[in-house]
């Protein structure tokens, strides 16, 4: 029993038609222009900041030793002794063509050093995410329903410790019990080593490339390296998103048309998922986009905990080691995952708000 | 009126506070039949209190007591939530204040309408879809299939309010309670909508509560009317003997109307004194 937009006014806008599709084409080049311009604007900041932070790349090649004709020589050579301004144009040029530079720190180009560091990130704060959202929006929509109840009061205290709590401390403890004390879960790294370098990297996610593989053992491997770090960081975005859910579930039950489907005797648990539930949709959107955002970032406690070589612990190694190639090609990834992100959560928007429509 | 339709004995409604229990229905008593009754007073007067306890959905902490409460000779204070429910649209409606916060934004009008109504009764979807058109065409809206696939903030707050009474009478209850059904909308609309109400439930031989603070206005749409002031009800006349009201309150009320050839420089005030017994509110 849906009411779509009627025939009638399907009709009229059938005449529209033309108009309408000159109209979604306009917003969709607007659409690609806003993001490029938002990209451009990242790459702006990203490399005048690096420039500006005193930190001297050519130091960091030539070491502290070299005689000033040494320095000199390598700072030409890096393009260092160029205005600014150019300089930020051929970066934006190589960037554009895919090339981020040599990282002085591991030796190969950067972007290839991403391609590596990332999806192993990306693996671990999608599983995390995806506990976060799954055990999350349900508890705090309980929460919300029963307040007062036990699974409020275990939100709550979820709540709390996921602000209090430490990521190092928890993951240190959670491979003590579940590592060393249970056996449950493998170890730190993402992959035992025999089975390292056995399946080709397509994706670079081994959760994926495994099963592309047919490699059953090399999943579940991967599996188990995954499951204890990706459970901390899906408790905490399940502890932030569950706060989160119950006090806009709250202000819901609160509105009139909350009482108005009460009114008609529709079935509490369609007042709370249809009613209630479906406005709030487009508000979850942008915390669990944030949240997801937050993760890709990747957590340095966590990687350094587990051993995970992802794009934090690059980033940290790169910071510490004034490899200013990296640095600014790992930023990069990281901003341009949030402008992906927000950019789906507009997207998104449009789709479940009416409101948002045009 | 053989039985009535409604009857209510020692309705109370109280919320805890932390200076102890307030009452703010304090057991009040009527009877309706299928006519049109009007329930006035000031804010806070516990009129929509009364309307809401009716349907048994008074929120949390706030209680509903009464020594008697039959619709329809069914005891509504035993009911299970669920008979409450198979009662709530189907039986009893009601219409609410503001279309703008009591239409649900992210739903078209349409589905709303058909909630209200596969709620109770399952329908082909064709069927659904004509009684749904049809029940626009009765609150006057014209061009019912298009508004059917319109979003509420799409709509004027005139026409939103009869597509909440077009929601609310669908399943055609027995008992209607309207709390307040124009206070929001621009007085050119009011008439318009208590004209289709009118309209529709004289039409179909239902029962009207009209909850309203405008004296004016219930006494043109009533057959009978309760006047209350702090969850008592203090008056109980027929529309047409209003201006015979005998409580001070209710003479107070209608001296502070202004007439349409006003001669008096400064409208009355009300003066609570004469019928507070207590001090405090």
């Amino acid at each position: 029993m849906s009411f779509e937009p009627s025939e009638s006014a399907t009709d009229a806008r059938e005449g529209l038609l033309t108009s309408q599709l000159l109209g979604s084409a306009t917003a969709v080049l607007r659409f690609c222009l806003v993001t490029v311009a938002t990209f451009l604007g990242l790459l702006a900041i990203t490399f005048f900041v690096g420039r500006v932070v005193p930190i001297d790349p050519v130091l960091a090649v030539v070491g502290d030793r070299a005689s000033n004709e040494v320095y000199n020589a390598a700072r030409q050579a890096m393009g260092l002794d160029r205005p600014l301004v150019i300089q930020f144009f051929s970066y934006v040029g190589d960037v554009f063509t895919g090339n981020l530079g040599m990282s002085i720190s591991t030796g190969r180009p950067v972007a290839e050093d991403l391609a590596r560091f990332f999806p192993a990130t990306l693996e671990m704060a999608t599983i995390g995410i995806l506990i976060g959202v799954l055990l999350g929006v349900p508890m705090g929509v309980l929460a919300a329903t029963r307040q007062g109840s036990w699974i409020d009061q275990l939100i709550r205290v979820l709540g709390l410790l996921g602000y209090s709590v430490p990521a190092f401390w928890l993951g240190l403890v959670g491979l003590a019990v579940f590592y060393a004390g249970l056996g449950w879960v493998a170890g730190p790294g993402r992959i035992d080593i025999f089975y390292d370098g056995i399946v080709e990297p397509v994706t670079g996610l081994y959760l994926i490339d495994s099963l592309v593989a047919g490699e059953w053992d090399i999943f579940w491997n991967a599996l188990d390296h995954l499951m204890l770090p990706a459970s901390i960081l899906g408790f905490f975005s399940l502890a932030y998103i569950g706060r989160m859910t119950r006090s806009f579930m709250l202000d819901q039950l609160g509105h009139e048309y909350v009482t108005t489907a009460r009114v008609k005797g529709v079935p509490e648990r369609r007042v709370i998922w249809r009613h209630a539930f479906y406005p709030i949709r487009i508000q979850l959107i942008t915390v669990i986009g944030l949240s997801y955002a937050a993760l890709l970032e990747g957590s340095v406690m966590i990687e350094t905990v587990f051993s995970w070589p992802g794009i934090g612990n690059y980033l940290t190694n790169a910071l510490l080691n004034a490899d200013m190639n990296a640095v600014l090609g790992a930023t990069l990834v990281i901003g341009a995952v949030f402008i992906l992100i927000n950019k789906i959560s507009d997207v998104l928007y449009r789709i479940l708000d009416p409101r948002a429509r045009k | 009126m053989s039985t009535p339709l409604l009857e209510i004995d020692g309705l109370t409604v109280t919320f805890p506070t932390a200076r102890g229990p307030v009452d703010v229905v304090k057991g009040i008593s009527f009877t309706l039949g299928r006519e049109r009754l009007g329930i006035v007073g000031e804010s806070g007067s516990g009129k929509s209190m009364t309307g809401r306890s009716i349907l048994r959905l008074i929120r949390k902490p706030g209680k509903v007591t009464a020594r008697r409460m039959t619709f329809d000779g069914v005891d509504l204070l035993s009911l299970s939530e669920r008979q409450m429910r198979d009662l709530r649209g189907a039986r009893i409606s009601m219409v609410m204040q503001d279309p703008k916060f009591s239409l649900n934004p992210v739903m078209t009008v349409g589905e709303q309408i058909a909630e209200a109504l596969v709620t109770h009764k399952k329908l082909p979807r064709r069927e659904l879809k004509e009684r749904v058109l049809a029940m626009l065409e009765a609150v006057r809206i014209n061009d019912p299939s298009r508004v059917a696939g319109l979003y509420p903030h799409e709509v004027s707050g005139g026409m939103g309010q009869r597509i909440m009474i077009a929601m609310m009478l669908i399943p055609e209850p027995d008992l209607l309670i309207a709390d307040e059904p124009t206070s929001a909308l621009d007085v050119s609309v009011q008439a318009q909508v208590l004209d289709i109400i009118d309209d529709l439930v004289t039409g179909k031989g239902m029962g009207l509560i009209l909850i309203s603070h405008d004296l004016n206005l219930v006494s043109r749409y009533c057959d009978r009317i309760l006047v209350m002031n702090s969850g008592e009800i203090v008056e109980q006349c027929k529309a047409s003997d209003l201006h015979n009201a005998q409580h001070p309150y209710t003479r107070g009320l209608i001296a502070a109307m202004p007439r349409m050839n006003e001669d008096r420089d400064e409208l009355p005030v009300l003066d609570r004194s004469t019928w507070t017994t207590g001090a405090g509110t």
